[in-house]
């Protein structure tokens, strides 16, 4: 008879208390002080050196030179924080909040807007 | 002779979230002969190592499966280093063990409540997953991703655990193994979930040897090896022992993982106790040039990394052979003569990972 | 501080007789691996036994048939399908070929360019 009633205790001891599962998304999700959520980004520390674009395991970054430009696919980033890790400025932090769910792709570009880009690219000619 | 007919089996099956298609030659209700097919999911990882920095594909390499992920990293920065000569410091060394431990505690629990989700036990699958949750809670905490850490490179690891992580990781371990033992108590006494795995898929020791079976399959027909007994991490300081069963069959198979998980709480101990403190990373100088065999033991056994470089950032080949390609064989012997009800758990106790198989 | 293993230069036509050899002294097959080189190919035949761990090179050029070890140690056939459908080596009398369609991959022989 022993053996008929193992799991007994578990059912009981699961029967008086609270559930171990939290009510997301009504309610806060767990995150942890190292969570990797997805890449956040300093526009004004960046310099455009494209470093993060080219260590992209999964390209999800695509870094405009010329036009200043910084823009991330948000759903084809990895997290593996590999941009993080090689940005010599540390323009770039890795937030704990996940992009939330959506049907699309989400493509999120920082950057000068494009009059001013263009104005510094004339700049830059001019310089050349 | 009853009627002959083809079962097939997957690659959509509910009690397998794994793309593997078996037909079942089936005379009644005994499976006469399996035929595999796999390949529903290859993706060509390996050879992405051809396009991609070395030092960056440490973060694919972690990605061909999502429950052995660290130790699919930590091996391939092993067999780059092995190739590149680079002795990393002594804390990288023992974070990696710990690591590694801690994904086979949760590899194992995931996979003994999917076994009992097999045989129908429903809400021991759920306890089973909510201790493996604690694990998962772990590993955010101290690496910053719950399957995917990204925490190797080539060099050493990318995140330390202080001290207080440590002893708070082992207090809770203590906690956990309590319920632990309730839980597998269940299993290995259980009267109803052991008419389920008894006498159930009998593999021996000679057809062990014949079908070349790795991991805890292996231990459970009563082979005595053990891939961590070869240096690799820290464990070449730690004391380890293969968990060894004779019988051979799926309660034989779910003893020994059940003792994994004791051993690999012990394992974490002797490491915690033993860490020295130090540097965790060294900066690995130049260019692969040569080529290197690195053994490991995965969750589900020994898996064989191979690393061949030219002496450029790209490497020239990186070849995994995870346990399950060598498991599959194995799996096909043990359903000869079974009956089609067991099926789903035959292929379960050789805890199938297709997508690593095929990378 | 490492594993030890020895890397042992074979001839195509020795290949099967080595394996009956390692199986009489009870060895397992681990793994086989190819790898693409300009000339061919150079193909790994991994063995064990307990701890010990024997490697067998085969260095081929494109055009070479390999003899299937598969009729020695059965588990070979996933391994040699493997290298047949992904690298496009030539390899005879497979006890299970399943002619290119072990992995259903696009196009044949993914990586052999």
């Amino acid at each position: 008879m022993a053996t008929l009633m193992r799991f007994t205790k578990t059912v009981m001891k699961n029967l008086f208390s609270k559930p171990v599962t939290t009510a997301y998304p009504a309610g806060p999700a767990k995150v942890q002080e190292r969570t990797r959520g997805q890449v956040s980004i300093d526009i004004d520390k960046c310099v455009y050196c494209t470093l993060c674009a080219m260590r992209c395991p999964a390209n999800a970054i695509k870094v405009d030179r010329n036009n200043k430009i910084w823009e991330i696919d948000r759903f084809g980033c990895i997290q593996c924080a590999n941009c993080v890790n090689v940005c010599a400025k540390n323009a770039l932090s890795m937030d704990q909040h996940y992009t939330s769910p959506a049907a699309k792709s989400v493509i999120v570009t920082y950057g000068a807007p494009k009059q001013e880009s263009e104005k510094e690219q004339a700049e830059n000619k001019s310089e050349k | 002779m009853g009627n002959r007919s083809i079962v097939p089996f997957g690659p959509q099956h509910p009690v397998l979230p794994e793309p593997i298609h078996l037909d079942l030659v089936v005379e009644d209700e005994k499976v006469v002969e399996a035929i595999p097919s796999i390949g529903f999911i290859h993706r060509g990882l390996e050879h992405i190592v051809k396009k991609k920095d070395f030092n960056d594909y440490v973060y694919v390499a972690e990605r061909v499966c999502g429950i052995c992920s660290f130790m699919h990293g930590m091996s391939y920065c092993e067999a780059v280093e092995r190739v590149m000569d680079v002795d990393i410091p002594e804390r990288a060394k023992y974070l990696r063990t710990i690591w590694c431990e801690m994904s086979r505690i949760h590899s194992h629990m995931l996979w003994l409540g999917l076994l009992a989700d097999a045989f129908g036990f429903e809400s021991l699958f759920y306890q089973c997953w909510r201790m493996r949750e604690k694990i998962l809670d772990m590993f955010e905490m101290s690496t910053g991703g719950r399957v995917i850490f990204s925490v190797n490179k080539v060099g050493g690891v990318l995140r330390d655990m202080d001290h207080e992580m440590l002893s708070n990781f082992i207090k809770q371990f203590d906690d956990m193994e309590k319920d632990i033992i309730e839980l597998t108590n269940v299993f290995l006494e259980d009267y109803t979930v052991n008419t389920r795995l008894r006498d159930v898929g009998i593999l021996t020791k000679e057809q062990g040897l014949e079908l070349g079976v790795v991991g805890p399959m292996m231990r459970a027909s009563g082979i005595a090896f053990d891939t961590r007994k070869l240096k690799y991490a820290a464990y070449e300081w730690i004391d380890v022992e293969p968990v060894v069963a004779t019988e051979g069959d799926c309660y034989a198979r779910t003893y020994v993982r059940i003792k994994e998980i004791f051993q690999a709480f012990d394992i974490i101990r002797q490491a915690v106790k033993q860490i020295p403190d130090g540097e965790i990373a060294i900066k690995a100088k130049g260019m692969p040039n040569g080529e290197a065999f690195v053994r490991v033991e995965q969750p589900r056994g020994e898996a064989i990394y191979y690393v061949k470089g030219n002496g450029t950032k790209f490497l020239d080949r990186f070849r995994v052979r995870t346990p399950t390609f060598a498991n599959i064989p194995s799996l096909l012997e043990t359903t000869k003569g079974a009956q089609l009800a067991d099926v789903p758990i035959l292929i379960l106790t050789i805890d199938p990972c297709i997508s690593c198989t095929e990378r | 501080m490492r594993e030890e293993y020895k890397i042992i230069e074979l001839q195509p036509e020795r290949l099967v007789d080595t394996a009956m050899r390692l199986k009489r002294d009870l060895y397992r097959l681990v793994q086989i691996c190819a790898v693409r080189i300009e000339s061919g190919y150079e193909l790994t035949y991994s063995f064990a036994k307990e701890y010990e761990f024997l490697n067998y090179r085969l260095v081929i050029n494109e055009d070479v048939v390999v003899t299937s070890i598969s009729g020695v140690f059965e588990t070979a056939f996933l391994y040699e399908n493997e290298m047949k459908d992904l690298f496009g080596v030539n390899i005879d009398l497979i006890n299970l070929d399943y002619k290119g369609n072990l992995y259903r991959i696009e196009k044949p022989t993914p990586y052999k360019e």
